[in-house]
This record gives structure tokens, C-alpha cells and sequence, in this order.
């Protein structure tokens, strides 16, 4: 239970830190790397709990994927430094005012919650495996997960069809 | 003696018990034990890979490779490190200096970390996590962001240009990877892999002969090697995204290659070539690790001689090649072969009809390709220029000579 503690606050950290950096570095490419780094922490939450599916799901789309794009957008245009902060003028009293509310709503469920707090229950076996979550897919959310799959498809074909040049009758 | 791995272990295990530490502990510790001796044991199989490598150049080439240092020049690779390991560091003007120093560190871990699911005997394993293959795919992308780092920082346009070509390489050919990887999954049920590896019976490359194939190719262009290597290609771009490293941070990348063309032996070994499978493995775990790392063997030779064999290609060739081929020759392999096996499940055929019709089904798919290139594919018609005169007296029509 200890080594476990101990891993969890670690992890809790540097999700943490990670996180912070993201917001502060100046530097586009360190606040990509940083988001990196938390998503690869949150992975390792996922797995903790005995999630190995999602968790690889997280590193492979959004550490993998995801971020590489993102990098790769960086790389093309050049935008590593961030220039001066042109923020509009009420962004920031809006932004500290919302934070303070998502604080006070973390700290009343931290500390002013009603229910106890439940012991973890066990796990059915093969709880969160591949198998389990394509027969849920596949049976109770078949509908919802064809329609993500046309959706996901279309944007695919609209990505293609903007930036497809339309040859013009001279290059014909 | 049968299984001297274990053995050890348990002998550790007891001797850390016996120093009064916790269960978790010592469980943590031998853990940490075994991460470091597979690491330690890849990284040493890199040295003995460079002198393998360049004995098969040198056979294939027509030539003899490496027989100077020690009897058949084996010492090669250690005057290699030393060599390399002397050599002065250097960072270019204006490089991001963490991110610089970072990312060779992570081409080798993201190649590294692959070994933590790969079942090397029956009782041998890193973890056996239940999403290996996944696993496998996830890792990967550190990889990817390794050489994209290695290219931003590097504060070099060549640098920055072999970046570009390996993100369109090696988003483009994990697609083919993924599909192929997933024949496997359908025949064994599981995506973890240890049971793909006790599902093996046939090997699955007899099952789907196309998927290995596919995956062979797909992981060649994951490994940036010949005919993929665009990325480094010489004569374009000097060296590719590590151009700016010298000394032992050069030496993490090639380090990181060799070990990643190694690790798509043991990928073929394990998912296709039936892993530690082999006569009397189960018995003698230590036999099992013996035909795992001959199966590796025999993939990392496939890799390697294609290598040798095969001139680089087009970056647009290499893109075409994959979105135009092998991508839908994957996406139709997979179809055909889950609709064939829940056929085959719901008429409960045996096992040997299974896997004879799997087999007939991948060599219909080889056949129609083929057939299907011929008809469409025409050859390239060479541009016929007009026949230019060798010599040809100045056009005199437009002169502008004063007439007098």
C-alpha cells in the first residue's frame, strides 16, 4: 500500500509540474514536451487503476499522434517563441474569477463532502481489457460508435477536399 | 538447470528476503534488476549486431568487412565505441540545449522499452500486460518524437528537413503496421503477447503469410533503413535529423537503430515465427530462449540483406507505396481474413482446415494482387524529346544588323 502511495504522489507531481510548465514556458516546444510528459503521467494513473487499455490509448493517440502533429504544426510555422501577450483587456479578471470558483468547488467536495469515502471495490476479472471493451462497444454502443466512425470519416474526406488545389482550366 | 533464468531469481529473491526486506519490496527491486539486464543485454547485442551487419555487407557486397581487429575482426565494434566514445561533443549555435541532449537519450529508451512485453522462454517474460501489441504501437511514437526533437533543436535545416520526411514516413507506415499487427490478435484472441505466442500452432506466418510480409515491410520503414532511409539520405540532405551530434550522442541514435531493427526480428519472431516455440520448450525454458533468439536471428538477416540489396527510394515513391498499396492491400487482408474466421468459428471447423484455409485465403490475395498490378500498372513511357541539332548556324531572321 505504501509503494503505491509513494508512486501515487510522485506521479501526482510531476502531473503537477508538467502541467504548470505547460502554462508558463514561453517556448512552444517545451510546453508540447511538457504536455507529453502529463499525458504519459495520466497514463500511468490509468494504469494504476488497472486500466491497460485506456492508458495505451492515451499514450499512443495523444502522446503519439496528437503531440507529433501538434509538433509538426510548430515546426512548420516557425512559432516556437511566443511574442508579446497581446491577451484582451478582461481575459484576465474572467480567467482568476473562474479558477477561484473551480478551487472553492474542489476544496467543499475535498472537505466538506457528505459520503464517506468507499474502499476500492475488486475488480471483476479482464475489468477494462481489449476484450471487454469491444464487447461493449460492439453490443450496448454499437450505434454511437458508427456514427464516431462516419464522423471521424468525413472529417478525414473534408480535411482532403479543402486543401485539395481545383485545377483551373489553364492547368488542364 | 533446465531454467537457469528463474533460478537466479529466486536464489536473488531469497537472498534479499534473507536480508529481512519486504515482499514489495524485493519485488520492486528484482524488477528494476531485470529491466537493467534486458537493457544491458540489448545494448551489448548491439555491439556484436554493428560486426554482424557489416560481415553481411561485406559477403553481399563481394568483399570481406571487417578482419582486422581480433580473429575475424570481432574486435572491430570495440575499437568502434572506443573510437566513438573519445570523440569530442560539439552543440551547434542556437540549439535548445535540454531538448538537444534529450533526445538521443529517448531514440534508445523508446526502442528499450518495446523489450518489457517480449516473452523470451515459456517462463521468461518482462510483463505480460494483456495490450501488448498496443503497448508496442504506444512506445513506438517516443521514437518518433525523439527524431522530431533531435531535428527542431538541432538549430540546422537539413536537420529539420530529415524531421519532416520521417513524421510523413512514419505516421504513413504505422497504418499497415497496426492492420498487420492485428491478424495475429484475430487468430490468437488476445492481444497480449504471450498468449499470441501459445496460440502458435501453426506459426501464424503459415496462417498469414501477407500480414508477415506486410509487417516486414511496414517495420523496415518504421526502422528508417534501406530502401526507407530518406530521411538520412546522403546525397540530399548530408545526414538527416542527427547530422548536428557527434561523439557517444551520434552513437545513441546508430545505437538506437541497430537495436530497433533487432527488436523487429524478436517482433517477427514472437508474432509470426512462433516465438520461443520449438521442440521441447516447455520443458527446457532455456531451449525456448535458444529458438527465440535463432527466429530473431533469422528476421534481423531478412532486414539487413533487403537493406543491402535494395537502392533508396523516391520520397514520393515511398508515399505511394504505401497509401496506394499497401495500406488497402492491409485493409483488405483484414477484412477477409475476420469474416473467414468467424465463419470458420461458427462451423467449428478443426484446426488444421482453419489454418489450410487462411493460407489459401492470403495466397488468393498475393494472386489477385498481382494479377491486378499487371493490368493496371503501365510501364513509364520514356519522354520522346525532338531531336535536337548538333550544330546549327545563329538565326539570322531576328538580327538586328544596321542595314545601311
Amino acid at each position: 500500500m505504501t509503494t503505491e502511495l509513494i508512486l501515487f504522489f510522485s506521479l501526482a507531481l510531476i502531473a503537477i509540474i508538467t502541467g504548470l510548465g505547460l502554462l508558463i514556458s514561453k517556448n512552444a516546444i517545451y510546453a508540447a514536451l511538457y504536455l507529453v510528459l502529463n499525458f504519459f503521467t495520466i497514463a500511468i494513473f490509468y494504469l494504476l487503476l488497472g486500466g491497460a487499455f485506456i492508458a495505451m490509448a492515451q499514450v499512443s493517440v495523444y502522446a503519439g499522434a496528437i503531440m507529433v502533429l501538434f509538433l509538426f504544426v510548430i515546426m512548420i510555422l516557425g512559432a516556437e517563441k511566443l511574442g508579446k501577450s497581446n491577451t484582451v483587456a478582461w481575459q484576465r479578471p474572467v480567467a482568476i474569477i473562474l479558477s477561484i470558483i473551480l478551487l472553492i468547488e474542489a476544496g467543499y467536495v475535498l472537505f466538506w463532502r457528505t459520503a464517506p469515502v468507499q474502499a476500492a471495490q475488486t475488480l471483476p476479472d479482464g475489468f477494462g481489457g481489449p476484450a471487454s471493451i469491444g464487447n461493449v462497444l460492439l453490443n450496448n454502443y454499437l450505434l454511437p460508435f458508427e456514427i464516431t466512425s462516419v464522423l471521424l470519416l468525413v472529417a478525414m474526406i473534408g480535411a482532403i477536399v479543402l486543401t485539395h488545389k481545383q485545377k483551373t482550366d489553364k492547368e488542364v | 538447470m533446465s531454467d537457469p533464468i528463474n533460478l537466479i531469481a529466486n536464489w536473488l529473491q531469497g537472498l534479499l528476503l534473507g536480508l529481512g526486506l519486504s515482499v514489495g519490496l524485493t519485488k520492486i527491486i528484482l524488477s528494476f534488476v531485470g529491466a537493467v539486464v534486458v537493457a544491458t543485454i540489448g545494448m551489448l547485442t548491439v555491439i556484436f549486431l554493428i560486426w554482424l551487419e557489416r560481415k553481411i555487407a561485406g559477403r553481399i557486397q563481394d568483399r570481406l568487412g571487417p578482419n582486422r581487429a581480433g580473429p575475424y575482426g570481432l574486435l572491430q565494434p570495440f575499437a568502434d565505441v572506443i573510437k566513438i566514445l573519445t570523440k569530442e561533443y560539439t552543440t551547434p549555435d542556437g540549439a535548445d540545449v535540454v531538448v538537444y541532449n534529450i533526445a538521443p537519450i529517448m531514440a534508445v529508451a523508446s526502442v528499450l522499452l518495446i523489450w518489457a512485453v517480449i516473452p523470451f522462454a515459456s517462463t521468461v517474460v518482462g510483463t505480460n500486460l494483456n495490450v501488448g501489441v498496443l503497448y508496442i504501437m504506444a512506445v513506438g511514437a517516443f521514437g518518433l518524437l525523439s527524431i522530431l526533437m533531435a531535428g527542431l533543436s538541432s538549430n540546422n535545416k537539413f536537420a529539420l528537413l530529415g524531421a519532416f520526411r520521417s513524421v510523413a514516413q512514419l505516421i504513413s507506415y504505422e497504418i499497415p503496421m497496426v492492420v498487420s499487427l492485428l491478424m495475429p490478435v484475430i487468430f490468437a484472441r488476445s492481444m497480449g503477447l504471450v498468449d499470441i505466442v501459445e496460440a502458435q500452432m501453426p506459426w501464424f506466418i503459415i496462417l498469414s503469410p501477407l500480414a508477415a510480409l506486410i509487417f516486414i515491410i511496414a517495420s523496415m520503414a518504421e526502422v528508417n533503413r534501406a530502401p526507407f532511409d530518406l530521411m538520412e539520405a546522403e546525397s540530399e540532405i548530408v545526414a538527416g535529423f542527427h547530422i548536428e551530434y557527434s561523439g557517444m550522442k551520434f552513437g545513441m541514435f546508430y545505437v538506437g537503430e541497430f537495436l530497433h531493427v533487432f527488436t523487429v526480428g524478436a517482433l517477427v519472431a514472437t508474432l509470426f515465427l512462433g516465438g520461443w516455440r520449438g521442440p521441447w520448450a516447455e520443458q527446457y525454458p532455456i531451449l525456448g530462449l535458444i529458438y527465440f533468439y535463432i527466429k530473431t536471428f533469422v528476421g534481423y538477416f531478412i532486414v539487413a540483406w533487403v537493406r543491402l540489396t535494395v537502392p533508396r527510394i523516391r520520397i514520393d515513391q515511398m508515399l505511394d507505396f504505401n497509401w496506394k498499396f499497401l495500406t488497402p492491400l492491409s485493409l483488405v487482408l483484414l477484412i477477409i481474413t475476420a469474416v473467414l474466421d468467424r465463419v470458420l468459428v461458427l462451423v467449428n471447423s478443426e484446426r488444421w482446415v482453419y489454418s489450410l484455409v487462411m493460407f489459401l485465403a492470403n495466397i488468393l490475395i498475393i494472386w489477385a494482387t498481382v494479377e491486378v498490378l499487371k493490368k493496371t500498372t503501365s510501364k513509364p513511357k520514356r519522354k520522346e524529346f525532338p531531336m535536337r541539332p548538333v550544330a546549327m548556324a545563329p538565326e539570322t531572321s531576328t538580327s538586328t544588323e544596321p542595314s545601311s
